[in-house]
């Protein structure tokens, strides 16, 4: 007869097979949608563009010398594709400072609501959240509105006969970082507060009691306390910012490119869908490695707390 | 301006003097309708060098006057002096006064030495100085062996001995203590109460000490400030506290006690004549402040009265016989209609004596009653 021993391991062996077996097509169709199309963008990178649109299913590198060279039409020669350069750097330094804008309003915003009381804590959660209800086509437009020529801020500026000629804020990179603040602000307040919410606020008190000023509470005692939420919202803004697509073609105008924008144009007007798929996984290799390199730098210092 | 220790609050030690004096505080929390008064003008003068404590059940306002006096909240009037001067509209890392939390607050991301040394660091002390003073406070709560450890990593009475040093290390005028043994086990806390004596004793400093639980006030205290919805009812020593009550509340919350109802007379001295129902007469210290009444509360209390077969001050009848180990409560419910109980010490060879229905009496020491004012 078997121990009670082996019944019990036998037992738990069956569960766990049972609960691989029950989520299986789940897992599937998961990793499927997942990884299928990045295939697709992949092996298209290495193809040869046709004439209208669509490839050709000739294996050609060219794509991927596109994304950082540009061949001389005469000689063949390589130089550096000094447009391609000057996006990508737009796009990692917009999407920086649009990160960093947010941290700088999300994290006294965040400390602002976990502070509140527990009730109206959760009409401050819910305010945070409205804008998410708005198509980010209309909410975009809506900045355009305000920042326009003829819009709110210079019509007010003028009126009150601050500025004598309305600023030209539309279409520029401070309108595009503008427009991705703006949208991008929930993704940083809600993990700052998640973590905030848990912060024993009594460690604060200790803080003080212990002579240190509101500075260095902040500084010593909360900010290590939360770094897990303010590393979570960065990621959730740095990423999505970086191949923004609708705030920069509506705010910059086409005329001050993103990353995306190229994107799009290679599989539209370029007809160059290889320089595009191989643009895509580009932006996915910086975007992976920037964030492994961030979560590195962040966790070294970084203490489990619960 | 970092410390309080800059900015003049600290004037020299002068022996005699108050180390805190709480003058009319009042505390409010709330506005208008939902106004609740926590501190209602309590005063209280706290001596240099004093483990006093202030005890009271929960809610009474004993952890609202320790925040005041820690500067976490401020009081909505009255004065609190430290060595004489007016802290009471200062922050609290303007004050030269700790804290051991009741959940210790440790900071959990910095080991049992950077908690420890958290205070000088931002005193501005010198490395040296804190290396030295961390490796003091260690010894001083026996955990050298742990200065490396997270907090969370050990155990609740290690976690304890860490916010004592923490609180200990930037050498404070006065600290504060709330409720700091309720999370420790029973013997565990036993152990602390002698740990906390010693270590008041070795550094001197000024202890305020918030609890509920009488043991412990008793057992540790140089005074206690008996608390109830936001006052002080009485302040004295434990042999005060326990043997001179002032007021019901006091005798009903240390200890188990008899209430009789008797007439007073001839009050002088301290002392009176109270008759009691029974229409015996006894000898009784009297309550500061009592004014003169027909009837007033007399309490006894239980080991201060003897049971005996023959007559006493009092009659009855045994209601019931409880056995404790080292004494046996016996529940005798008088002739005059009221309750009594006696504590009898227990002895090997015999019983106690008495069986549930005898008819007893109970006889009244010369120096067991006291007089309640109110």
């Amino acid at each position: 007869m078997a121990s009670a021993e082996e019944v019990a391991k036998e037992a738990e062996r069956r569960d766990i097979r049972d609960r691989w077996l029950l989520s299986a097509p789940a897992l599937l169709v998961i990793f499927f949608a997942a990884t299928g199309p990045l295939l697709i963008v992949l092996v298209y990178s290495f193809l040869t563009p046709g004439p209208y649109g669509d490839v050709k299913w000739h294996f050609s590198p060219e794509a991927w010398i596109s994304v950082f060279m540009e061949r001389d039409i005469f000689d063949d020669t390589l130089s550096l594709a000094a447009a391609h350069v000057t996006i990508f750097w737009r796009s990692i330094k917009l999407a920086i400072i649009t990160t960093i804008a947010t941290l700088v309003l999300g994290f006294p915003t965040a400390y602002f609501m976990a502070t509140r009381s527990e009730k109206t804590r959760d009409l401050w959660l819910f305010l945070i959240t409205i804008p998410f209800w708005t198509n980010l086509l209309i909410r975009t437009f809506a900045v355009l509105q305000i920042i326009r020529n003829e819009g709110l801020i210079n019509t007010v500026l003028l009126k009150l006969g601050i500025i004598s000629a309305p600023i030209q804020i539309l279409f520029t990179d401070t309108a595009i970082l503008v427009g991705m603040a703006y949208v991008y602000l929930p993704l940083m307040v809600l993990p700052i507060y998640a973590s905030m919410e848990k912060l024993d606020f009594r460690l604060v008190e200790a803080g003080y009691d212990l002579y240190a000023t509101r500075f260095q509470v902040l500084r010593r005692i909360i900010f290590p306390l939360v770094k897990p939420g303010v590393i979570a919202g960065s990621i959730l803004v740095f990423i999505p910012a970086l191949g923004a697509y609708v705030t920069p073609s509506v705010l910059g105008g086409g005329k001050n490119m993103m990353l995306s924008n190229l994107i799009e144009l290679q599989f539209g007007q370029g007809r160059n869908w290889p320089l595009g798929s191989a643009l895509s996984i580009a932006v996915m290799v910086i975007v992976m490695v920037a964030l492994l390199a961030y979560v590195r730098n962040a966790g070294r210092s970084e203490v489990r707390h619960g | 301006m970092k410390s309080g220790h800059k900015n003049g609050v600290i004037v020299p030690e002068q022996p005699g003097r108050s180390a805190i004096e709480v003058r009319g505080v009042r505390k409010v929390f709330g506005t208008g309708e939902s106004q609740v008064a926590a501190l209602d003008t309590v005063s209280v003068s706290i001596r240099e060098n004093e483990f006093f404590t202030l005890l009271g059940p929960s809610g009474c306002g004993k952890t609202t006057l320790l925040r005041l006096i820690a500067g976490f909240d401020f009081p909505s009037a009255g004065e609190i002096l430290l060595h004489g001067q007016d802290i009471a509209s200062l922050p609290p890392f303007k004050r030269p006064v700790n804290t051991v939390f009741q959940s210790y607050a440790l900071f959990p991301h910095m080991t049992v030495a950077e908690n420890i040394g958290f205070g000088l660091e931002m005193l501005g002390k010198p490395k040296t100085e804190i290396k030295a003073r961390v490796a003091e406070m260690l010894k001083l709560v026996k955990m050298e062996a742990l200065s490396g450890r997270r907090t969370s990593q050990i155990s609740g009475g290690q976690q304890q001995r860490v916010a004592l040093a923490r609180a200990l290390a930037p050498q404070p005028k006065v600290l504060l203590l709330d409720e700091p043994l309720s999370a420790l086990d029973y013997k565990l806390r036993k152990e602390m109460q002698i740990e906390l004596k010693r270590l008041q004793h070795e550094t001197g400093i000024t202890f305020i000490f918030v609890t509920h639980d009488q043991e412990e006030a008793l057992t540790m205290s140089d005074r206690i400030a008996v608390m109830s919805s936001g006052k002080i009812l009485q302040v004295g020593t434990p042999w005060d506290i326990y043997d001179k009550p002032a007021e019901r509340f006091v005798a009903d919350f240390i200890g188990e006690t008899n209430f009789l109802t008797a007439a007073i007379a001839n009050i002088g001295n301290g002392k009176a004549r109270a008759t009691l129902k029974s229409g015996a007469t006894i000898d009784a210290t009297v309550a500061e402040g009592f004014q003169p009444k027909d009837n007033a509360t007399v309490v006894v209390r239980p080991e201060h009265a003897k049971l005996t077969s023959g007559k006493g001050e009092l009659s009855g009848m045994v209601e019931n016989i409880v056995y404790f180990g080292t004494d046996t409560h016996i529940h005798v419910q008088l002739d005059s209609g009221e309750a009594f109980t006696v504590r009898q010490q227990n002895t090997r060879s015999a019983g106690c004596g008495f069986e549930r229905g005898d008819k007893v009496g109970i006889s009244i020491g010369n120096d067991a009653a006291q007089v309640l004012r109110d």
